[in-house]
């Protein structure tokens, strides 16, 4: 990663950018997320296989938009949630430089978002093939075998949102569940509590999740909730001919058009 | 006080499982699903985890649920009318192949719950747990115990610990307390009188990484230090720390009604958490992140060891292994150690 920890000191040096996201070695064999403020740290950064987490996750974070403009080294997943913030209105060019790894793991420098988006463009989101027999599996159930699947996997959670917390899109200031009135999601993480909340998550995601896996990886229980939001993603194709996160904002689950040929819109 | 050492077969651990299953006893024990250990009502012996350092999860939920109903409400012709909580009727429960770290914090969970208000919930769900603790013989990079007070073949909080006496061997079995007593009366022909070996050299080496004394001496003049930005700026403000940790016991009540009639339950919470400490007036206190993280180690290792003589934390380093953003507290510790004010 030589091309980035000098890019990430020029940045700094010149002034370019208040703050540098990236990855540095963690405890035992995890990584983790490193803020660069100073180019003598940079010398930290590393980037390899297992620096999977979200990065995007921190670009919408108070503490750190308010050091100025910032930096993000952002692998696929990240440049996509990116350009879904970006439609958003979350980031924009004047806040956030895109400093991208390839799949091939080379870096590639982004002069604004149109070009990030024009490279994400490039790649479709295709769900991995473990987890493609695992909906799959699920569509083969039966409505009980399946009710039961998600009762035993969704019944340990105990609401600790690492989820929300990893996810970038999961950027409300206050998220439903923490509205107390009215109350609208039980705050008990119990078998409805804990239904409501991840049917909530998942629908809120479609059209938006990138299929990143971040909220898989941050749970602590493994539980697989990716799963229902690969689901969605699934089900956005067969039925409005799939996603790709774009800077026109035309979204999935938020827009309509008058004459659309359901009539239940109207 | 001499305490009572007996040896157990490595064949009547299942034995005694058996007998107290057979005499109605409900056993919650480790169990491993998705690669995470955590503590379930075990149906048989067979499905209880073994070789785990520590389990995912903490056993606090026993004594302390994560969400746990205080009052039933409805609102009838005659007006409101509540009705608390049956305490009369809770579950006597065992708790097995619990690590000395997690044992000692319910110890620590029940010097909150009765700092002013005796917590009556709390403290009828603690009376009716039996521990069965289970020394350590492996440890983790993530594990401290040693440097808060405790150590891998801690005593403190079991009713009877269990220690195994190399790989595939025995176990001794140490009886502290009469509930521990009430479990051998059970199968005392299971706990025999015999010669047993000394239990340190069968145990884990965990190194003392830090001085709890000093850190708490150190945070009296840390409030106001630049650390706790540094360390907390990859903090995404979760409560899986929280949520893991066998001390962390704050909660939340919420009403939950349904028409006319509900619930008041209090479910668990976290100093993590942006909204924790979120006023009705709009101002937060605790505004950033880094107030929050300085808040989760100053209650730990200064407000708890000043009001209650005792630390909020057993080393047992789940909330680092819990960590998705790799928030690792013993480093962190030790960085407040070493970093000059």
């Amino acid at each position: 990663m030589v091309d980035l920890i000098k890019r990430t000191k020029e940045l700094l040096e010149t002034s370019e950018v208040k703050v540098v996201i990236g990855y540095e070695q963690g405890s035992g064999n995890k990584t983790r997320a490193l803020f660069v403020e100073k180019p003598e740290d940079a010398d930290k950064l590393i980037f390899d296989s297992r620096c999977v987490q979200n990065l995007a996750a921190y670009v919408t974070k108070k503490e750190i938009k308010e050091k100025g403009k910032m930096a993000i080294t952002a692998t696929l997943p990240v440049m996509r949630s990116i350009i879904q913030l970006a439609s958003e209105f979350q980031v924009n060019d004047s806040n956030l430089l895109v400093l991208g790894i390839t799949p091939e793991s080379k870096m590639i420098e982004f002069k604004n978002l149109v070009e990030v988006e024009a490279f994400v463009h490039q790649f479709q989101i295709e769900i991995d093939d473990r987890n493609k027999e695992m909906l799959d599996r699920l569509e083969k159930m039966t409505k009980a075998e399946r009710w039961k699947f998600w009762i035993d996997e969704l019944t340990p959670c105990f609401k600790c949102y690492a989820c929300r917390a990893a996810c970038p899109m999961c950027y409300c200031s206050r998220c439903t569940v923490d509205v107390n009135q009215p109350q609208w999601i039980p705050v008990s993480s119990d078998e409805l509590g804990n239904l409501e909340w991840h049917i909530m998550r998942a629908i809120h995601l479609t059209g938006r999740c990138i299929d990143c896996d971040a909220c898989y990886n941050a749970c602590p229980l493994a539980i697989p909730i990716n799963l229902l939001t690969k689901k969605m993603l699934v089900d956005a194709k067969e039925h409005f001919g799939g996603y790709q996160p774009s800077l026109k904002g035309d979204h999935l689950m938020s827009t309509y058009k008058p004459d659309d040929k359901e009539n239940f819109i109207q | 006080m001499n305490i009572d050492k007996r040896l157990v077969r490595k064949d009547s651990l299942e034995k005694l499982f058996d007998i107290l299953k057979r005499n109605s006893k409900t056993i919650y024990a480790p169990f491993s699903k998705n690669g995470k250990t955590t503590f379930r009502n075990a149906e048989s012996f067979a499905t209880i985890s073994t070789g785990y350092i520590q389990t995912t999860e903490s056993s606090k939920d026993v004594a302390f649920p994560r969400t746990e109903k205080i009052l039933d409400f409805s609102n009838n012709k005659d007006g409101m009318s509540v009705k608390g909580t049956d305490l009369s009727n809770l579950p006597e429960v065992i708790l097995w192949g619990v690590r000395p770290c997690d044992a000692a914090g319910i110890g620590e969970l029940g010097s909150i719950f009765n700092w002013d208000y005796k917590d009556e919930i709390f403290n009828n769900r603690a009376s009716k747990v039996t521990v069965l603790g289970f020394s350590c013989n492996k440890s983790d990079e993530f594990c401290f115990c040693t440097s808060v007070g405790g150590n891998p073949g801690n005593t403190v909080g079991s009713d009877i610990l269990f220690t195994r006496l190399g790989e595939e061997g025995d176990y001794l079995a140490e009886i502290l307390t009469q509930k521990g007593m009430d479990v051998v009366s059970e199968a005392p022909d299971l706990f025999e009188k015999a010669e047993t070996p000394l239990k340190d050299k069968f145990l884990a080496e965990v190194p003392v990484r830090f001085n709890h004394e000093q850190i708490r001496e150190k945070l009296d003049k840390f409030f106001e230090s630049e650390e706790w930005n540094k360390q907390s700026l990859r903090c995404l403000g979760c409560g899986a720390c929280a949520y893991v940790c066998p001390t962390c016991a704050c909660f939340d009540i919420q009403d939950e009604a349904h028409g006319k009639k509900g619930s008041r339950v209090r479910c668990w919470d976290s100093c993590g958490f942006s909204h924790f400490t979120l006023h009705t007036s709009g101002h937060n206190p605790r505004e950033v992140q880094s107030a929050r993280w300085r808040q989760r180690i100053m209650h730990k290792f200064s407000y708890m060891p000043e009001r209650l003589a005792v630390y909020g934390c057993t080393g047992c380093g789940r909330c680092s292994r819990a960590c998705p953003v790799d928030m690792n507290i013993l480093e962190h510790l030790i960085s407040i150690q070493e970093v000059t004010i």
